[in-house]
């Protein structure tokens, strides 16, 4: 490559050419970039391979599939809400057991725990986030939901005479929104804790000793500096624990009962959209496996939408300690 | 030494001493304030334990129900029994959760050989084809990300859309290799290639941004000293760089692989079912994951019994992933 | 401060030639020894885990002054002021030996409560560490978690506080803006007007003016001269002519090098009237030190 000798021989001829390595270097750029846009173009095939399998569904029961309230494919009824409404209902209750048992364990860890014992907390909590769905699933199945019917039932005589209670907490046979719910709050657990986690751990410390020099106690020093620095933080740790609870599929598949219906007791069964995506996709005929397919697309949407949010809350908080610091 | 003034001159009063005794021991710190701050740690604590109680209580009871199939012996080498329902695919009481039919396998339990060796090779199967596929894909993007796209704006939406593609649900993988690979193709379509093909694209974003963060790690000041030698970018990252980073590397993509193992949603109905070992990548094939599932879904007590070893099985490997890649990463943190 | 100060100190055995009298404020020093005795510290030594951070030190603070901590760096100064309103508790592994007695109580005594100890022993920090609030709710902190409820009596502490540090005139149009808008001068004020505002007996300042310019500098200064007559002030400052500007005491700290482990400790060399250590210090290695930097 450095035939072509320098006219005038100046050492500072050769500057202006590539020298050796030019071409190599110029290829493993390539290869990096087309490696780098491969997200970009699994993404993208993802939401048009599925978007145009989905279209016979979408164009076949047009509104009346997004707003149909009943979801019995053996009778042509293809409605999707009480697949959301379960989905949503789940992630929902799982978020309700999940945010104060995260932040709790996040205090815990960064506040109150000595040194020598942070890191095995750590590590429970990392194990938690490992133990595979199916498994999770499993153990509920057998070893909780007849644990689950006794309580939830035992709940229900409490409060049948009282309305509304009466009717967010009736009988139950153990699979139910509840028990999907719980699980559910068990394995988001570790996300939001180690993203809470973070997001405390970026409150200076100097703020911190302020507020503890004023005679705040521990609890008036996490209350007055550490939540309010966090907020931002904590709503994206919280919004990608949603994510995943509105994703997660066989766990729920197996312990929510696997009957579409809009209902609000929370004790009775139900079902999402990724279990019955889960259950239904590989036997499905043609029509029902366009709509299976369609709730994937609906599933895609809405998860990158919470996503998205997510990255934005926990981003501002990173702008937000730059900025100041 | 010390001159110190002080000593032996003005005596506090004893009275004014007390007062202050009484109010710096918690005289005066209201009952409400020390009670809200005991109760606010005791919460703590409780929140930790309401989530280690349910880990602790799940290992021991998916222990002591598995352990009797994995050291059956046959376990590692044997097929997988029938049960007397073995294709899903015909079940039509499968969402009649508990209720399988249980003529099948019950009678014969004590003499049917327990194993799960079809399993076990699927599992390893899958996963290795996900991991040559995701691995060496997620560390090239990952080096564009950081060694040349920086802060650029392609670069900004790779990462943006990695995030999300971290969130994109296991279950859509599945459905996006379903309708991509195996609707296209028929039953012969489901293979452990589909499966590996539905696992990378789950391990792909995790290993990207994993990567990206250990080559954040390595100090620029050896870039500088590689390129300052007159080293072309390509060579001071595949010579220096990534060799620094090579244990934080391989952490974060035994995390992907140990996540990808134990994956369900996007395995089932792409993988097929069989009872057979099956070593290559085309052709029905079966995973541990899909075991648990599809046997618990059976029912009946040999299904049962076969569904925890399987549980217990997958539970080991993942575990130990986990924690070779935490052991990885502690030993050789970067700085 | 710097290596080059403890070089001075070994190797600079000259007499004290430039006397860096004080410039007034401690002027009625033989009057002041009347005062009360605040902190009596008797054989304190601080450990962090193995490392014997400080050893040694005794002293007696006074009511209603301002005593000043010099000293090379890691000579201890700051972290015996954090001995005085327990702020070490909150540093893993950090263990105190001997007296503080604060009239006549040992604050490491077992039973007492430190948060009761920085309620009456304020802190103001290096950094100024105002809350990522209101300048108002930034004051209005303190008195709110020790139960001042009322919105009237809240508006009069803030006011008050506000005042006493100086700060009243700039901010009392703009209360509800973010305290994170303010000069690095005004945060260190309003960090002062916080400390005030739970009406404290004694105010700990570590290095207060080091991230300020000597303008704000000089103001802080100012100020503290200004609440002594009603609060009791330890100082801890990398600038000896702060100290002798602004103290009616001075402690001189200086470090010795463990000859086993190379670690460094702390220890009290002299304490005394500002003006006696500045001028005739009794120990040769605080007239090393007061030399050292300006002869």
């Amino acid at each position: 490559m450095t035939v072509t000798a320098p006219a005038d021989g100046s050492p500072a001829a050769s500057l202006l050419e590539e020298g050796a390595g030019a071409g190599p270097d110029r290829a493993f750029r390539t290869v990096t970039l087309v490696a780098g846009t491969m997200v970009l173009v699994i993404l993208l095939l993802i939401a048009v391979t599925m978007t145009v399998r989905a279209w016979p569904a979408f164009s076949e029961f047009g509104t009346s599939y997004f707003f149909g309230t009943e979801w019995v494919p053996s009778e042509g009824k293809y409605g999707i809400l009480p697949l959301v409404w379960g989905t949503v209902l789940v992630s929902l209750i799982a978020l309700v057991f999940a945010v104060p048992m995260s932040v709790g364990i996040a205090l815990f860890v960064n506040e109150l725990a000595p040194r020598r014992l942070r890191r095995p907390v750590v590590t429970v909590v990392d194990i938690l986030a490992a133990v595979p769905s199916v498994v999770f699933g499993l153990w509920a199945f057998y070893n909780l939901l007849p644990g689950f019917q006794t309580v939830f039932n035992g709940i229900a005589d409490a409060v049948a005479g009282i309305p509304v209670l009466n009717t967010l907490f009736g009988p139950s046979t153990g699979s139910s929104f509840m028990s999907a719910g719980l699980i559910l709050a068990l394995m988001i657990t570790p996300i939001i804790t180690s993203v809470t986690r973070e997001v405390f751990a970026t409150v200076p410390e100097n703020d911190k000793s302020g507020a503890l020099a004023l005679g705040a106690t521990r609890w008036e020093m996490v209350r007055g500096v550490v939540f309010p620095h966090s907020m931002g933080g904590v709503t994206g740790a919280v919004m990608l624990g949603l994510g995943r609870a509105m994703g997660e599929t066989v766990a729920v598949a197996l312990i929510i009962g696997a009957r579409p219906e809009i209902s609000l007791n929370l004790f009775g069964v139900g079902e999402t959209m990724p279990a019955q995506i889960f259950r239904q996709l590989s036997e499905a005929g043609a029509l029902l496996r366009s709509a299976l397919i369609g709730l994937g697309v609906i599933l895609l949407v809405l998860t990158v939408l919470v996503n998205v949010g997510a990255r934005r809350a926990v981003v501002a908080v990173d702008r937000r300690v730059k900025g100041t610091a | 030494m010390t001159t110190d003034t002080a000593t032996g001159t003005d005596p506090v009063p004893a009275t004014r001493s007390s007062e202050v005794a009484v109010a710096l021991t918690g005289g005066t710190l209201g009952a409400g304030r020390r009670m809200r701050n005991t109760a606010a740690s005791v919460l703590m604590v409780l929140a930790f334990l309401l989530a280690a109680t349910p880990l602790v209580v799940m290992g021991v009871q998916v222990f002591s129900q598995g352990i009797d199939a994995v050291t059956s012996g046959s376990w590692w080498t044997a097929p997988i029994p029938e049960t007397g329902r073995a294709d899903l695919a015909d079940n039509e009481a499968l969402q009649d959760l508990g209720f399988g039919d249980t003529s099948g396998g019950d009678s014969s339990a004590s003499e049917v050989v327990l194993g799960m060796a079809p399993a076990i090779v699927g599992t390893l199967l899958t996963v290795l084809g996900a991991s040559v596929l995701a691995i060496p894909l997620g560390i090239l993007g990952a080096v564009y990300l950081h060694e040349y796209g920086k802060k650029g704006r392609l670069a900004r939406l790779i990462r943006f859309m990695t995030d999300v593609m971290t969130g994109v649900p296991s279950v859509v993988m599945g459905v996006f290799v379903y309708t991509v690979w195996v609707l296209p193709r028929g039953v012969d379509g489901k293979s452990a290639l589909a499966a590996s093909l539905a696992l990378a694209c789950l391990m792909l974003p995790i290993v990207v941004r994993s990567t990206e963060e250990m080559l954040k790690l390595v100090p620029d000041n050896l870039r500088e000293a590689s390129a300052a030698l007159g080293t072309r970018t390509w060579k001071t990252t595949v010579k220096v760089v990534l060799p620094a980073a090579l244990a934080g590397i391989t952490s974060g993509s035994l995390l992907a692989v140990a996540r990808a193992a134990g994956e369900t949603a996007p395995v089932v109905f792409v993988i097929g079912f069989v009872t057979t070992t099956n070593l290559g990548f085309l052709g029905q094939n079966t995973t541990l994951s899909a075991q648990i599932y599809s046997q618990q879904q059976n029912g009946g007590a040999l299904s049962t019994e076969l569904a925890w070893g399987a549980a217990l099985t997958l539970v080991g490997i993942v575990l130990v992933l986990t924690l070779v890649a935490r052991g990885i990463s502690r030993r050789f943190q970067i700085g | 401060m710097s290596d080059t100060t403890e070089r001075k100190m070994t190797e600079d055995q000259g007499p004290a030639t430039v006397s860096l009298a004080p410039t007034g404020r401690g002027g009625a020093d033989d009057a002041a020894t009347e005062r009360p005795v605040v902190f009596d510290v008797r054989d304190l030594d601080v450990y962090y885990g193995a490392h014997h951070a400080v050893r040694d030190v005794h002293m007696g603070i006074r009511r209603n002054e301002i005593s000043a901590f010099i000293g090379p760096s890691g000579c201890g100064k700051t972290t015996v002021l954090r001995c005085f309103n327990r702020m070490n508790d909150l540093i893993e592994g950090a263990r105190v030996e001997g007296d503080i007695e604060y009239h006549g109580v040992n604050l490491y005594d077992e039973r007492v409560n430190p948060v009761e100890v920085r309620r009456r022993i304020g802190m103001v920090f290096q950094k100024p560490n105002p809350f990522p609030k209101s300048i108002y709710e930034n004051v209005a902190y303190g008195p709110r978690i020790g139960g001042v409820k009322k919105k009237s009596e809240l508006d009069d502490i803030v006011e008050r506080s506000l005042q006493r540090a100086a700060l009243w005139d700039e901010v009392k149009d703009r209360l509800k803006a973010s305290a994170l808008g303010m000069s690095g001068g005004q945060q260190q004020r309003l960090c002062i007007a916080r400390a005030v505002a739970v009406d404290p007996e004694v105010i700990l300042m570590d290095e207060p003016c080091s991230a300020l310019d000597p303008i704000a500098t000089g103001r802080i200064e100012d100020l503290m001269v200004e609440i002594k007559s009603e609060y009791t002030i330890v100082i801890v400052t990398h600038n000896m002519q702060q100290a002798a500007r602004v103290s009616d005491a001075t402690a001189f700290f200086s470090t010795e090098v463990n000859p086993d482990s190379d670690f460094r400790t702390g220890l009290l060399v002299e304490f005394d009237r500002t003006s006696t250590i500045f001028s005739n210090p009794t120990d040769q290695r605080t007239e090393n030190y007061i030399t050292g930097r300006f002869g």
